[in-house]
């Protein structure tokens, strides 16, 4: 749902000669939500503690993990409720996220 | 939006971002020495702003500035403050360096307080490093008590009645008190309507002090006067522990809101007149977003929290300030919460980012978790998930997610300790 008249001093800023890129900065919005998943299992998913962490794990067994967990069919202590939180779409995006992790 | 005036020069002549970002070869940062794209400066370096200050700096590769003005020279977590109290854990293992946000961020961490903000010219003025111009303002100060909401709580009566509600020095004189208390001594808690931070907290603290008196000071009592009408947070799991666990030691009285106290003679008086007397005083007042807040002008509901719009968590009261965690006026269900707090520190990043970047900032979603710890060993937990309302234009929990503990347990201990361990450092790393 892309509002359509961006305000003027975004397009001003948009018309800087190829901002994004020059800058460093983002050329189209990466997945922010995937940082939901830090506070528990760390900054992109490199957990040092209790928590596993999730960086670098194979993408589809994220991917059905995240879904079994959704569907209540994987056992947790929090994740089975955490996961309804995301449509399947959202948690495809989360998979291949982490799996890219390094 | 590059406007470059003195200050933002002598900023980069100084640890400039060149310097800085030198300092981090290999990462994202080391690469992008250009000149900022604009400069964030960010107040409060807490659970919300310290991330807001760290996700800006990740999302942006180093294109945006960030300055985080913090008046404590160390972050020391609420979060666990209880388990401090209760003797399980040392306070030193809940005081964090800042220096991460400085070596592997590149971001100018201030040790000053903010005197006053001149939203017109866009300026932070502090009281002892020097002025700051911002092209946008985060603004994460926390809460600050209404102490006139109890007759008697003068600045001579916090001398001795504490409310170790900022975790700090006061964390360490009411454990001090627990510790002088003699066996047999009441220990009274009292907890103010919500909204207040932490909604499980006070209820987790009445857990582990009695933990502690079990163990130590068996013929001691905890009494709980709580101004709302129930247990607002876990109800079921924490009252299934007390009964189980802390039948004789604690005492929860709903509906008991203290007015009045008495430093000298320990005593409170709710709103009914009824009085209490206790050794050991923990009176937590009602609280509001921090005054440095109401000063900026963005404290626009109820006199107390301040509005923003749910996408950008700018203000709706003043231009280019967006505001976060505690000193917001929640959208529903959402607690104060150090996890929260967070997660809005990343919803402004992605937005200021989005900004920066020439697009229109778009919905995140945001999630809780508050773990509660019971005893030494177990912990319970809720969690939920917010998905933004377009209708409704505020983050509403998703239907059929969250939830609470089935019961105690040994493990979500480990990861009670584990989430403050990652969340520390995904905040502070």
């Amino acid at each position: 749902m892309k509002i359509r008249t961006i305000p003027l001093t975004l397009a001003l800023l948009a018309s800087s000669a190829g901002l994004a890129q020059a800058s460093g900065l983002p050329q189209t919005p990466p997945p922010y939500f995937a940082a939901n998943c830090a506070n528990c299992h760390g900054t992109d998913g490199k957990s040092a503690a209790a928590i596993p962490g999730i960086a670098g794990k194979d993408k589809a067994w994220l991917e059905e993990v995240l879904k079994a967990y959704k569907q209540g069919t994987r056992p947790a202590t929090i994740m089975h409720q955490l996961a309804k939180g995301y449509t399947d779409e959202e948690i495809a995006i989360l998979a291949d996220y982490f799996s890219r992790q390094k | 939006m590059n406007k470059f005036n003195p200050e933002r020069r002598r900023l980069l002549q100084g640890i400039g971002a060149s310097a800085a970002f030198a300092a981090v070869p290999g990462s994202a940062l080391a690469a992008k020495s250009k000149k900022p794209v604009g400069r964030v400066v960010v107040i409060g370096a807490g659970f919300g702003g310290a991330t807001a200050a760290k996700y800006l700096r990740k999302w942006s590769h180093g294109a945006i500035e960030v300055v985080l003005i913090e008046r404590q020279k160390e972050f020391i977590s609420c979060p666990t403050s209880n388990e401090v109290l209760a003797g399980h854990r040392k306070f030193e293992t809940t005081v964090h360096s800042y220096d991460n946000l400085k070596k592997h961020w590149g971001i100018k961490v201030v040790t000053a307080s903010v005197t006053d903000v001149d939203t017109e010219k866009r300026v932070v003025k502090t009281d002892k490093a020097g002025d700051f111009s911002y092209d946008r303002l985060v603004l994460s100060p926390g809460f600050d008590f209404n102490y006139d909401s109890i007759a008697g709580y003068d600045e001579k009566a916090r001398e001795t009645v504490l409310h170790a509600w900022k975790a700090g020095p006061q964390t360490l004189a009411l454990r001090k008190q627990l510790e002088d208390l003699p066996d047999g001594g009441t220990y009274v808690l009292s907890i103010p309507k919500a909204p207040y931070r932490c909604p499980p907290g006070p209820y987790e603290r009445a857990s582990l002090i009695a933990s502690y008196f079990k163990e130590h000071k068996p013929k001691s009592k905890v009494l709980v006067l709580d101004a709302n009408d129930k247990i607002i947070s876990k109800e079921k799991l924490f009252l299934s522990v007390w009964e189980k666990d802390y039948k004789d030691i604690i005492e929860y009285r709903p509906k008991w809101n203290v007015v009045a106290l008495d430093a000298a003679s320990r005593t409170v008086t709710s709103e009914l007149g009824e009085k209490v007397t206790g050794d050991v005083l923990n009176i937590l007042p009602q609280q509001r977003a921090a005054d440095i807040a109401r000063k900026i002008g963005v404290v626009n509901v109820n006199d107390r929290w301040a509005e923003v719009n749910w996408i950008t968590l700018e203000s709706t009261a003043v231009a280019k300030v967006h505001v976060l965690g505690d000193a917001l006026s929640a959208a529903p269900l959402m607690p104060k919460s150090g996890h929260m707090a967070n997660q809005h520190g990343k919803a402004v990043a992605a937005a200021i980012v989005e900004i920066f970047s020439g697009r229109e900032p778009q919905p995140t979603l945001m999630a809780n978790t508050c773990y509660s710890m019971v005893d030494g060993k177990r912990a319970i937990h809720v969690d939920s998930v917010h998905r933004y309302n377009p209708e409704k234009k505020v983050p509403l929990v998703v239907e059929g997610s969250g939830g609470v503990s089935k019961e105690a347990s040994v493990e979500e201990g480990i990861y009670t300790r584990a989430w403050a361990t990652t969340i520390w450092k995904d905040v502070l790393g």
